[in-house]
């Protein structure tokens, strides 16, 4: 395919001339290109420039300190980058297999004629914005929390110790609740995706040697997608750690370690976005650093789910999939 | 071994025979607990996908049935009033979010398709690291974005809806690059090639062959980020700073739907909240048409070129 246009180029009349706006349209895709480059590192360059004051005056011991007292000069993030990890372990945990029971239900198991409608609102409710859930939770589930599904959770499991406290509705439970849900459709889409390419040859292969439905979707169809599913996974756990509005809305903003999983807690990113009005100095380079840490920990988990998706499903696979 | 009957006698059994009676009498002996376990299994996948589905429906739900009596001709024309007056509406809000989300899309577009179109026609390493690059920034965490948004616009311009714009933007970009990279490598080889051969030049081939022929999934990809940029909250809340008066001009504070969403829903006043659902309500409807609406264009359009 190089060969073939040179030749025809040179072979055109008046070559030489035509040949320029050629060169102009190599010229704007490059320009275009490095913009977005530039861009990019514009981003993260700044971040780590206007983080650096927090480092430079507080060192980096204060990133694993525990207590959050900004009048005192205490900076500990801590129990911020335990909340963003606890909510999001809470909604992983139950979106996983979840997800991935009805991503197998809706490849395989529902009837055809439903399939196409049922993907494509589960894809579609992937677009609904976060900020939805996040009212949907804090006016509609919360009350329902706190009423009763903590009190029963807490008479049921209450003896391993992790449902001590009040049931206030918001919390730690919530939000990992609320991030679930949210994440689901994301996760849900993109693990149907990689599951029904999983080649037909190796599926009929398993019936014909008599192996039941289940075997069939548990010995081929989810270990032929293992790598794209574990992608998929990876990557709603990147949506989860990251998600700001939804979370400060049902969390409760309470800086401190949370000592149960009712308790209020607050992560990384519902840290920055309520106190950002109010913080200058040294407090707000620390809310930047914080975002430098929330950053960091979203890039490395984001680019092992990329990394995984592109191993089995090709480079262009799950592209417009937010 | 003296069971197989098959096997001529004086001769040895044949172990290929042998081989599958065993696998079918312990297939056989095993197919009750295998049925069962089957059956339990595809139960538990049914019963999941059943709790996907509810709270998912519940959503919606929700958001139809308390965000409609929100709605009334006030609801869209009035700007917001403070708690206790009577009336009002979210008109400075839609103002808002229409403002950014156009200047947002009116460059970003253009930029992130060119950038899609030099990813599609290129393989080098330049091109790889530039797509992991979108990649990534896909899934960069929105409030990181508005921080960058705060220190780039806000520090020195002040709280402007061009600095939300900005956040936005740089939200959508990737997602639009990526979408335009695998629009344009859909369009068959085969095509170019004739075009190529027909003496065109790249430039031409690109604004003539690839371009229209890849229109459906670019129009889809770009309407699936605009409704991804409608509906980011947390940039916005570091950069436009909200407004309870109308404002039109972008260089100042400006109200958005999401905002607008955000901070009325934790107000312990009854009306502030039901703004809040009726705002969500048009949020949603506007996100949903704008996917739905993406894939019918895709769908006609395809279709009219066959």
């Amino acid at each position: 395919m190089t060969v073939a246009p040179a030749t025809v180029e040179r072979a055109a009349p008046g070559g030489r001339r035509l040949r320029l706006p050629d060169n102009g349209y190599r010229w704007i895709l490059g320009v275009a290109a490095a913009v977005v480059a530039g861009l990019t590192a514009w981003f993260l360059v700044s971040l780590v420039v206007q983080a650096w004051p927090a480092f430079d005056t507080l060192g980096f011991s204060w990133i694993f300190g525990k207590t959050w007292n900004p009048s005192h000069g205490a900076y500990g993030l801590l129990p911020f980058i335990l909340g963003t990890f606890e909510v999001t372990a809470i909604a992983v945990v139950l979106a996983v297999p979840i997800g991935l029971g009805t991503a197998l239900a809706l490849g395989y198991l529902v009837p055809e004629r439903t399939r196409g409608a049922l993907s494509t609102t589960v894809e579609l409710l992937a677009a609904v914005p976060s900020v939805v859930y996040g009212l949907w939770g804090l006016i509609v589930l919360a009350p329902l929390f706190r009423e009763y599904v903590e009190p029963f959770l807490t008479s049921v499991l209450g003896w391993t110790g992790l449902f001590d406290g009040p049931n206030q509705g918001v919390g730690l439970l919530l939000a990992g609740v609320i991030l679930f849900v949210m994440i689901l459709p994301t996760m849900v889409a993109i693990s149907r995706d990689v599951l029904v390419v999983v080649p037909d040859e190796q599926v009929e292969g398993a019936m014909a040697l008599g192996a039941t439905r289940w075997q069939v979707l548990r010995k081929v169809v989810v270990p032929g997608a293992r790598t794209g599913l574990l992608g998929a996974f990876t990557l709603a756990t990147g949506r989860a750690l990251g998600e700001t509005v939804a979370v400060a809305l049902v969390i409760g903003n309470s800086p401190y370690i949370a000592h149960s999983i009712k308790s209020p807690a607050a992560t990384i990113p519902s840290l920055i976005v309520n106190n950002f009005g109010e913080s200058t100095g040294t407090e707000l380079a620390v809310l930047f650093a914080a975002g430098l840490v929330l950053l960091v920990i979203g890039i490395a988990v984001n680019s092992v789910a990329r990394w995984l998706v592109w191993s089995t499903a090709g480079s262009t696979a799950g592209a417009a999939v937010p | 071994m003296s069971a197989v009957v098959d096997a001529a006698p004086g001769l040895p059994a044949d172990p290929v025979l042998e081989r599958r009676r065993a696998v079918q009498a312990a297939a056989a002996s095993s197919l009750r607990r295998r049925k069962l376990w089957s059956g339990l299994a595809l139960g538990v996948c049914w019963a999941f996908l059943a709790i996907a589905v509810i709270p998912l429906v519940a959503v919606v739900f929700y958001v139809v049935s308390k965000g409609l009596p929100a709605w009334s001709v006030d609801f869209f024309t009035k700007s917001t009033v403070p708690e206790g007056v009577p009336g009002g509406g979210v008109w400075n809000a839609i103002v808002g979010t229409v403002v950014i989300t156009t200047i947002a899309v009116v460059v970003t577009v253009p930029l992130g398709l060119v950038v899609g179109l030099f990813l599609a026609e290129s393989d080098g390493r330049i091109a790889a690291s530039l797509r992991f690059t979108a990649d990534v920034m896909t899934g960069v965490p929105s409030i990181t974005v508005g921080i960058f948004g705060y220190i780039a616009i806000v520090r020195n311009f002040g709280y402007s809806g061009f600095a939300g714009a900005f956040a936005i933007g740089f939200i959508m970009l990737p997602v639009i690059t990526r979408a335009g990279e695998s629009a344009f490598r859909g369009v068959p080889t085969s095509l170019r090639e004739a075009a190529l051969a027909l003496g065109a030049r790249k430039a031409v081939v690109a604004r003539r062959v690839v371009v229209p022929t890849a229109l459906p999934g670019v129009l889809t990809g770009v309407l699936l980020a605009v409704a991804r940029g409608l509906g980011e909250t947390a940039p916005l809340l570091l950069t436009i700073l909200g407004n309870q008066y109308l404002q039109w001009n972008p260089t100042k504070p400006m109200e958005a739907l999401p905002i607008l969403i955000y901070n009325n829903s934790s107000q312990p006043y009854a009306d502030l909240v039901q703004v809040a659902w009726g705002a969500a309500l048009l949020l949603m409807v506007v996100v949903l048409v704008l996917s739905v609406g993406s894939r019918l264009l895709a769908a006609r359009l395809r279709k009219e070129r066959r």
